[in-house]
């Protein structure tokens, strides 16, 4: 990270601050629930942008991933255990802070069930070796394949989790406990704490995308980079293309899964319309909007799309809109609109600098 | 089993679909099961002003249009795009024909009356009950199919067509205009998908959200099969159907879609060539 992302992070930090005490000053603070959820997906994004942008490589499946993080939290943490409660391994489990009692919240009774952390754990872990799994033999394949694979990917997820019992069916999965992040900071979407919420959203982006850029400009991202310009060129270099793909892919999926965890004790629910094919694409679009490679293009068209969204200013026609903006962005101004404004910009000064000597095509 | 077969032989078209338009232009178009919804959709609402037979037939002419404009308004113009910017410009064109046809149409599920008969009409072959559609669908897709194997083999047309596929620099030397070609392919993969989306239409209802699981099993299809080989797509088309109708006998009801998925991926992952298709190095995968 150079000097000038610093200089981006806290302005990116004052924005943040100055948003929370306009809406808390002008009495509209319920707009800080949407802006969290939009953080969080914007992780989604983010990671995605790492996978696409920087290393060419597009993937249907992230809405899966998000799902996977987010059923694996809400399944551990409602699922009840009391069957084994008599068992050895629950009472060490219970003593490490794995397995907790809890009161039903329908009935009164207690149960069984994952802590939280535990959960996100496990969640992490999860993911990790459904990555792998999946990433291993899809990344081999190239741009229509890869698309496909990991389509055909959410595409089996999604229906598992529609037709599985155990995640809900349909109705997803509700009543998921908050999250006692750190002493004192809990995930939960109650209102009291949506200040403290809101901000500790807004902190895990910021350190994702702190995280994805110092990664991007290590050894690791040149990497990527060479394998995005050319794979067979980046192969004769020495790069082993196979490994650093796959490491952008789990980190990407991770990402994903850790957003799709956080939401989930954020909404205390999640159902099975986070793992379709719609969500995937959004986040696709998203990455396009915001330039490919552009981290802070993303998170600015992301955290704005999903706001709007989420607020619902596009009714009905929430998917067509996403659907609309994709084919545009791509049709006309496929390096994003970032790039181009970028540009201009730089043209305008360059210009003034060198009194319109500089010749306008090559800025 | 003749579910299978009639099901797969949707697939076997949705798979050709898809590789008259990858070799004629190079991109897959997600798409692909859009066009189908759109046959079945506009031939329901055709029907209450016109005949049946001249339903079919407007609609699919319509379709056929509908594949040509896209392939004027966009890829023409996005010829010297990368491939990944192709793959998400099919897709943001999948989701706005979806929510088009979700508001032009609604969610409700429709379907064309049945050709010859009506649902519980059957005829008796070796003890089985079978619907008429069912031979309808056969008969339908394989005078498709084999309309379109004269088509390429034997008219100037279809010749062009290949050539632009097996070589487009040397086509355009030989004064073959290849834009139009590819136009030509959309248009009848386009047209194609129509045909298959009508005869469908009365066993499986036509919805406006059945275009990405088609074009999912459609391309599981062309995969099997072999990308650019569109005969061997037709017996990929008819294994996935056929593999689907049986995975109900060993799993659910509700995870069939999962198990055609999960050959989709297998095939993906094992051969990526196709059964049938030579490995051609580096092509498909690196490493």
């Amino acid at each position: 990270m150079n000097r000038r992302n610093y200089f981006h992070l806290l302005l990116l930090a004052a924005a943040v601050i100055l948003i929370q005490l306009c809406a808390s000053g002008l009495n509209k603070e319920f707009y800080l629930t949407q802006l969290t959820m939009s953080a969080y997906y914007s992780l989604v994004v983010l990671g995605l942008c790492l996978l696409m942008g920087c290393a060419g490589q597009a993937s249907l499946g992230h809405g899966a991933f998000f799902a996977i993080g987010g059923y694996m939290s809400a399944v551990l943490t409602t699922h009840n255990l009391a069957v084994w409660q008599k068992a050895v391994w629950a009472g060490w489990l219970q003593r490490a802070g794995v397995l907790v009692l809890q009161d039903n919240l329908f009935d009164g009774t207690s149960q069984l069930v994952f802590t939280p952390w535990a959960a996100f754990l496990a969640a992490m872990v999860f993911t990790i070796v459904i990555a792998i799994l999946v990433g291993y033999p899809s990344l081999r394949l190239k741009g229509h394949y890869l698309a496909m694979a990991t389509l055909g990917f959410s595409l089996i997820v999604y229906r598992l989790l529609l037709a599985s019992p155990l995640t809900g069916s349909a109705d997803g999965i509700n009543g998921v406990p908050p999250w006692p992040i750190l002493p004192g900071l809990t995930v939960s979407g109650e209102k009291p704490l949506r200040i403290s919420n809101y901000y500790l959203s807004w902190l895990i982006a910021m350190m994702a995308l702190v995280l994805l850029m110092n990664l991007v400009h290590s050894r690791v991202g040149r990497a990527l980079r060479a394998i995005h310009d050319g794979e067979t060129a980046a192969n004769a270099m020495g790069i082993n293309t196979g490994r650093f793909k796959l490491m952008a892919f789990v980190v990407s999926a991770l990402l994903a899964a850790a957003a799709g965890s956080f939401l989930t004790h954020y909404n205390a629910g999640i159902g099975p319309s986070e793992a379709s094919a719609m969500k995937s694409v959004r986040y696709v679009t998203l990455v396009a909007v915001g330039g490919m490679d552009n981290f802070w293009g993303s998170l600015l068209m992301s955290v704005l799309l999903n706001f709007l969204s989420l607020r619902g200013y596009f009714g009905t026609y929430d998917h067509a809109v996403f659907g609309i903006i994709l084919i545009l962005i791509i049709s006309l101004m496929p390096d994003g609109p970032f790039k181009p404004l970028g540009n201009l910009i730089q043209r305008l000064s360059t210009n003034r600098i060198a009194g319109g000597k500089e010749k306008h095509g090559s800025a | 089993m003749f579910s299978g077969i009639t099901i797969g032989s949707i697939y076997a078209v949705v798979a050709i679909g898809f590789n008259l338009i990858y070799s004629a232009t190079g991109i897959l178009n997600f798409a692909q099961g859009e066009f189908v919804m759109l046959g079945g959709m506009v031939a329901v609402s055709m029907l209450s002003v016109v005949s049946l037979p001249l339903a079919v037939a407007g609609s699919v002419i319509l379709v056929t249009l509908c594949g040509c404009l896209l392939e004027l308004l966009f890829f023409r113009r996005l010829r010297r795009h990368s491939i990944l910017h192709m793959i998400i410009i099919t897709i943001g064109l999948s989701i706005v024909m979806q929510e088009a046809a979700l508001h032009i149409w609604d969610e409700k599920v429709r379907s064309l009356p049945y050709f010859t008969g009506n649902e519980i009409s059957t005829v008796q072959i070796f003890g089985a009950a079978i619907s008429p559609q069912v031979f309808w669908v056969l008969g339908t897709v394989s005078a498709a199919i084999v309309i379109l194997h004269l088509f390429y083999r034997y008219s100037l047309y279809g010749r062009a067509m290949r050539a632009c596929s097996s070589n487009p620099e040397a086509a355009m030397l030989a004064g073959i205009n290849i834009a139009n070609m590819r136009t030509v392919a959309f248009g009848l993969s386009a047209g194609l998908g129509a045909l298959a989306g009508c005869v469908i239409s009365p066993s499986a209802m036509t919805q406006y959200d059945m275009g990405p699981g088609l074009a999912i099993k459609g391309f599981a299809a062309a995969i099997l099969g072999g990308l650019g080989n569109p005969m061997a797509a037709v017996l990929g088309g008819l294994a996935v159907g056929i593999c689907e109708s049986f995975s109900i006998i060993l799993v659910p009801a509700a995870y069939k879609d999962v198990s055609a998925f999960a050959i989709l991926l297998l095939v993906l992952f094992v051969r990526p060539n196709g059964l049938f298709g030579k490995p051609s190095g580096g092509h498909v995968r690196e490493c």
